[in-house]
C-alpha cells in the first residue's frame, strides 16, 4: 500500500508528503451561542443561576485533567468539563445580553457576591470520590431542571437546556456508574464514597430552594422545589443498589443565589480571574 | 495473507520463509499486521517507539492543563481543556496500539512512572506564561506535526492508522497555538512581549524535538530500513524550519537565531548551531521539570490506585452475581 500523501488539512494539501502544515489566520469556530434577543434582568439573573453553577463546576473539573485515576477518566471527565463550559458560555452570554456585558466580562470582572452559584459546585474537588458525590447529585438535579426548562416560555432558555439535557443525562450516567463501583468495589472505596455522600449531603437542600425571583419568573424559570421528588426519584434506585443509606445530619444555610458563598469560592475566582486581570482591556 | 510454519533456518545463511514475507511485505510499502510475523527487532524497537509516543502525550498533557484553570478567557479555556483532552486520547490510541505488540499496559504505565521509560524531552520544559499555550500549539505541535506525518505510512498497521488520526488533531492543535500567538502579537505592548520571550524559550526544545544531528542518531538507520521511519532527523529539522520562517513573519515574532539566513544556493534557510549539551542534559534528566513531570504521572496513579481497585473488584462482582444468578435460575427450572 502507498497512500504517498496524507494530508492532514483538507485546506490546500501540500505537495510532498508532509501533508499541510501551514496555518491559515483564521479565527476558531465559536462554541454555540444562543440566543439573539435580550434578556430581562429577571432573566438574565436566572442565566446567571444557571450559568455560574456550569462555570464553577467545569472549573473544578477542569483542574482534574491530567491527574486522574486513570487515563478514561482524564477524558471523561475532560468531557464533562467541556459540555459544562459550553453550557455556561450559553448561558452566560445570554444573561450579559441585558447589561451590554459579555460571557467573559461576566465569568472575569465579577467579583464574589455577584455570583450566584450554589454551594455544592464550590465544594472542593476533594478525592475523587467526592468528585464523585457532587457530580451525582449535582447531574441528576440539572437533569430534572434541564429537562423540564426545555418547555419554558423563554425560547433562548428552552433551546440551551434542549441541547445541554442529552449531554447531563450523560453526566448523570457516568456518576451513578461510579457510585455503584465504589460503593461496591473494594472497603476502601466503600467507605470513601460513603464518607463523601455525607460530606456532600449538607448543600443539597440550598439547590431545592425557591426565592423570590422565581415567582416573579412564572413559565420562564424552573420553580427548584418542584424538582425535589423527580430528584429524590431518580437517586433513590441508585442508592438502593449501591446498599448505602440516604446521608442525614447537618443542613447548610447556603445563600449563594443572594451572594453569599462558601469559602471556596474566592480562591476558585482568583486562580480563574488572575491573568484577565492582570490584562484590562487586552483580548485573547 | 497466509503464514507458513517452516523448520528454523536460523543457523543457515537462508532467512526463513516467514522473514522473505516480511521483507517483502516491507519491499511492498505494504502493512505489516499484528498477525503477521516479524523479527524480534522490529517488534522491540516499535514496543519502544510506540510506547514512548504514548508517554510523550501523557507527560505533555502537564504543560498545557498547567493553565485551564487560568485560561484568559472561556473560549480559550474550552479550546485548551479539549486539546488536553485530546492528548489523554492519542495516549490511550497509541498503548493500543502497543498492546498489540505484545507489550502490557501495566508494564507501560510501571516503566514510565519508574523512570525507566522515555519520553519527548520538551516537556520536561516549564510553562510559566500564556504565551507558551501558544509556543506549545505552534512550535511544539508543529515540530511534532512534521515527525509523525510521515509515521502515518508507517510500515507497522496499527500504528500507521492510529497516526492518521493523531495528525488529524495535532494539525488543529497547531493552529491553534497560532491562533493564541496571532492575537497576543496583535494586543498590547505587555502581550508582545509575552509571546516573544516565550517564542525565544521554545525555539531551540522543538528544533532538538527532531532528535540528534543524522551522523549521531543510533536508532535511525534500521527504523528506515524497516520503513518505521521514513526521513532523517536533520531532514524533518530542515523542513519544520523552511515551514516556520514565513509564519514566524505573519505572526511578527523574531526567531532566536542570528545565524539563521536564507540560502540561495540550496533555497532553504539555514539556521546557526544546536546546543546539544542542553539537550543531552534534559535527556538525562537534569532539565527544569523532569522531576516534577514524573512525579505528578506518579502521584495521579497512586492516588488513583483504589479507585481502579474499586473498578476492578465491581467488575468480579458483578460477573459473579451474573452467573449465581444464571444457576439459581437453571435449578429453578
Amino acid at each position: 500500500m502507498s497512500d504517498d500523501t496524507v494530508n492532514i488539512d483538507s485546506a490546500g494539501a501540500d505537495a510532498d508528503d508532509h501533508g499541510h502544515v501551514a496555518v491559515a489566520v483564521t479565527t476558531l469556530d465559536a462554541e454555540l451561542i444562543e440566543g439573539t434577543s435580550n434578556a430581562t434582568p429577571d432573566i438574565a439573573e436566572y442565566a446567571l443561576w444557571l450559568g455560574d453553577d456550569a462555570l464553577v463546576l467545569a472549573q473544578q473539573l477542569g483542574a482534574w485533567i491530567s491527574r486522574a485515576p486513570e487515563l478514561e477518566e482524564d477524558v471523561a471527565l475532560g468531557n464533562v468539563a467541556l459540555d459544562l463550559i459550553g453550557h455556561a458560555r450559553s448561558l452566560l452570554h445570554y444573561a450579559g445580553t441585558a447589561t451590554n456585558r459579555t460571557e467573559d466580562d461576566l465569568a472575569y470582572w465579577r467579583t464574589e457576591p455577584d455570583f450566584r452559584s450554589l454551594h455544592i459546585v464550590e465544594q472542593p474537588n476533594g478525592d475523587f470520590a467526592h468528585t464523585i458525590a457532587r457530580q451525582f447529585v449535582v447531574s441528576h438535579y440539572v437533569f430534572e431542571l434541564y429537562s423540564r426548562l426545555r418547555a419554558s416560555a423563554d425560547e433562548t432558555l428552552a433551546a440551551i437546556a434542549a441541547k445541554a439535557v442529552k449531554e447531563v443525562d450523560y453526566h448523570r450516567d457516568h456518576a451513578s456508574q461510579w457510585v455503584l463501583r465504589l460503593a461496591q468495589g473494594t472497603d476502601e472505596s466503600r467507605r470513601r464514597m460513603i464518607t463523601a455522600l455525607s460530606d456532600l449531603w449538607p448543600y443539597v437542600e440550598e439547590i431545592f430552594r425557591d426565592e423570590p425571583l422565581i415567582d416573579r419568573l412564572e413559565g420562564i424559570a424552573v420553580r427548584p422545589s418542584s424538582l425535589r421528588p423527580a430528584f429524590d426519584a431518580a437517586i433513590a434506585p441508585v442508592f438502593a443498589e449501591a446498599e448505602v443509606e440516604l446521608p442525614s445530619g447537618f443542613v447548610a444555610s447556603g445563600g449563594g443565589r443572594i451572594g453569599k458563598h462558601s469559602e471556596h469560592l474566592a480562591f476558585l475566582l482568583a486562580e480563574m480571574q488572575v491573568l484577565t486581570r492582570a490584562h484590562p482591556g487586552a483580548s485573547w | 495473507m497466509t503464514n507458513t510454519i517452516t523448520p528454523d533456518t536460523s543457523a543457515t545463511a537462508d532467512i526463513s520463509v516467514e522473514e522473505q514475507q516480511f521483507n517483502d511485505l516491507i519491499e511492498a510499502d505494504s502493512r505489516i499486521e499484528p498477525r503477521d510475523w516479524m523479527p524480534e527487532g522490529y517488534r522491540k524497537s516499535l514496543v519502544r517507539q510506540i510506547s514512548q509516543h504514548a508517554h510523550s502525550e501523557i507527560i505533555g498533557m502537564q504543560p498545557e492543563s498547567n493553565w485551564i484553570t487560568r485560561a484568559p478567557s472561556l473560549k480559550r479555556k474550552a479550546i485548551l481543556m479539549a486539546k488536553v483532552q485530546d492528548e489523554a486520547g492519542h495516549g490511550l490510541y497509541l498503548y493500543s496500539a502497543a498492546q498489540t505488540l505484545g507489550a502490557t499496559r501495566d508494564d507501560m504505565t510501571d516503566a514510565l512512572i519508574a523512570g525507566k521509560a522515555r519520553y519527548s524531552s520538551i516537556f520536561n520544559y516549564p510553562t510559566p506564561t500564556w504565551a507558551d499555550m501558544g509556543s506549545i500549539g505552534w512550535l511544539v505541535d508543529g515540530a511534532a506535526i512534521c515527525n509523525q506525518v510521515p509515521l502515518c505510512r508507517a510500515s507497522y498497521g496499527p500504528y500507521g492508522r492510529a497516526m492518521v488520526r493523531i495528525c488529524k488533531e495535532e494539525s488543529f492543535h497547531q493552529r491553534q497555538g497560532f491562533e493564541i500567538l496571532l492575537e497576543l502579537m496583535a494586543g498590547t505592548q505587555e502581550q508582545r512581549q509575552m509571546a516573544q520571550e516565550s517564542v525565544d524559550r521554545w525555539y531551540w526544545p522543538a528544533l532538538m524535538m527532531f532528535g540528534p544531528p543524522d551522523d549521531d542518531s543510533p536508532n535511525s538507520a534500521q527504523s528506515m530500513a524497516w520503513k518505521i521511519k521514513r526521513h532523517s532527523n536533520d531532514e524533518l529539522r530542515q523542513r519544520f524550519v523552511n515551514m516556520l520562517v514565513p509564519q514566524a513573519a505573519v505572526l511578527g515574532v523574531t526567531l532566536p537565531d542570528p545565524d539563521l539566513h536564507f540560502n540561495e544556493q540550496t533555497q532553504q534557510w539555514d539556521l546557526g548551531e544546536i546546543d546539544w549539551t542542553e539537550f543531552h542534559e534534559v535527556l538525562a534528566g537534569r532539565g527544569p521539570n523532569n522531576a516534577q513531570r514524573l512525579q505528578r504521572r506518579r502521584d495521579a496513579h497512586e492516588d488513583g490506585a483504589w479507585v481502579r481497585d474499586a473498578a476492578a473488584a465491581y467488575a468480579i462482582k458483578q460477573t459473579a452475581r451474573k452467573q449465581f444468578a444464571r444457576t439459581a435460575e437453571m435449578a429453578s427450572k
